[in-house]
């Protein structure tokens, strides 16, 4: 077996043709590419700047660290300075600023804080650290729950006493419907993101559909990003609204079963609280009543998932992340806000748009 | 935390598989998915495969894409 390429420049270009076509028929054009990793590949390729001047790719919350509020960062790095407690998280959350400290913060000051690519790495430290109250940051969209799902399934078989979940898992599909719900945006159709499809599949994204908008889940190489802005156009053109799959390779109908049912054995649908975006009615994940005691915040009386209101003073992440401003439009970007010297999540992250769009240009 | 390519699997043992990513070397556990066999390219988050990737699928995508951009869309004025 070996790996399709799709990055052909010929067939590139005939695709830019394509939606230059769709564009001559429609006003203006606001897509929304919902994944952070598409607003870095778009970035990179500088797609914003080949496409027709009516078609406009509008980043969106896909970007997990981002999202995850301030309060809860705080509490976090507040926990890790305890003594004989040790937090696991994933690289991304270390420099994140939340509202009055950052991980990295309590780490110059002395916490325990471990960095992993995996919540089994978590399960594999409290193991070896049975004097030690080990916490997992157990962020992420759908592509991370599966993972934290199959460690507090061990944990709990197990029986380890030292471990425990901070749980902020969030997930895609009611975010972008309340987006849409949110007329000022104006968003025209969505480039649906790639790796949480893998899990979901097809299904969830439907009341999007309802709602009137095109959608198109698309995989990250050129000709994938392309075809996905090439779809939703012909729907715009024709006046349809479906969700439509152009990255099948990966994405099946019906997503992953296994993964989602081991989701759903350990979590429940939860409200969530998105960093700069707000409350999001059944946008989240809890443990179940079963798994409580392996729940951080209950455990060690942690607070709850912060607010909506929690930015850094000055900094405009809620609307970049909304869709509503371009990173380049905010006051701080690219002067007292940078990747050296970060003001807001998006710019640290390596999801992030305003991150992206320092990288690579507008 | 979302990116991910695929990787291909070079032995399984038990739920976990040791699997090439773009030349690194490392294992995955392969107990979300059914059927990985030694040879099949998954997808690799957080160490967990999450999804197979089908190559047939892949081709017959590359060929409606070409035909895509090939077409003109006859609802589109001139």
């Amino acid at each position: 077996m070996s790996l399709v390429d799709f990055s052909d420049p010929s067939t590139a270009g005939l695709l830019l043709g394509r939606i230059a076509a769709a564009a001559h028929a429609l006003g203006t054009v606001r897509i929304m590419e919902v994944c952070g990793t598409h607003t870095m590949e778009i970035g990179r390729l500088g797609l914003r700047s080949l496409l027709p001047k009516n078609v406009e790719l509008v980043s969106g919350p896909g970007c997990p660290v981002c999202v995850t509020s301030g309060a809860y960062l705080d509490a976090a790095a507040t926990i890790a300075l305890s003594k004989n407690f040790r937090i696991v998280t994933y690289g991304d959350m270390v420099r994140v600023p939340g509202l009055r400290t950052s991980l990295d913060e309590a780490k110059s000051n002395g916490a325990a804080i471990d960095v992993v690519t995996s919540p089994l790495q978590a399960v594999e430290i409290a193991r070896r650290k049975p004097n030690e109250q080990v916490i997992f940051l157990a962020v992420g969209f759908e592509t991370t729950a599966p993972a934290s799902a199959k460690a507090v399934s061990i944990a709990k078989q197990e029986g380890i006493p030292n471990l425990s979940f901070f749980v902020s898992h969030k997930t895609v599909p009611p975010a972008l419907s309340a987006l849409v719900a949110d007329k000022e945006l104006a968003i025209s159709g969505f480039l649906l993101p790639g790796h949480v499809s893998a899990v979901i599949g097809e299904k969830p994204y439907w009341p999007l559909a309802q709602q009137g908008l095109p959608a198109v889940i698309t995989g990250f190489e050129p000709l994938d990003i392309l075809s996905g802005i090439t779809m939703v156009c012909d729907m715009l053109v024709h006046k349809r609204a479906s969700v439509l799959n152009a990255y099948q390779r990966i994405v099946k109908r019906e997503g992953n079963p296994r993964a989602v049912e081991t989701v759903f054995r350990v979590f429940d649908v939860a409200d969530a609280a998105w960093r700069g975006i707000g409350l999001i009615p059944g946008s989240g994940l809890a443990l179940r009543q079963e798994f409580r005691e392996y729940d951080a915040s209950i455990r060690f009386g942690i607070p709850p998932d912060g607010g909506a209101a929690d930015m850094p003073e000055a900094c405009s992440c809620g609307d970049v992340l909304k869709g509503r401003l371009r990173p380049d439009a905010c006051p701080l970007f690219g002067t007292s806000c940078t990747p050296e010297h970060p003001v807001g999540p998006c710019m640290v992250s390596s999801e992030g748009s305003c991150a992206a769009y320092f990288k690579y240009g507008a | 935390m979302c990116l991910a390519v695929p990787a291909k699997v070079i032995s399984i043992e038990g739920s976990t598989a040791t699997v090439d990513m773009m030349g690194n070397t490392t294992s995955a556990d392969i107990s979300l998915l059914e059927n990985v066999t030694i040879g099949d390219y998954v997808l690799v988050h957080v160490g967990f495969a999450i999804q197979k990737y089908d190559e047939a699928e892949a081709k017959i995508t590359l060929d409606l894409l070409q035909e895509l951009a090939h077409t003109v869309d006859p609802h589109e004025p001139g």
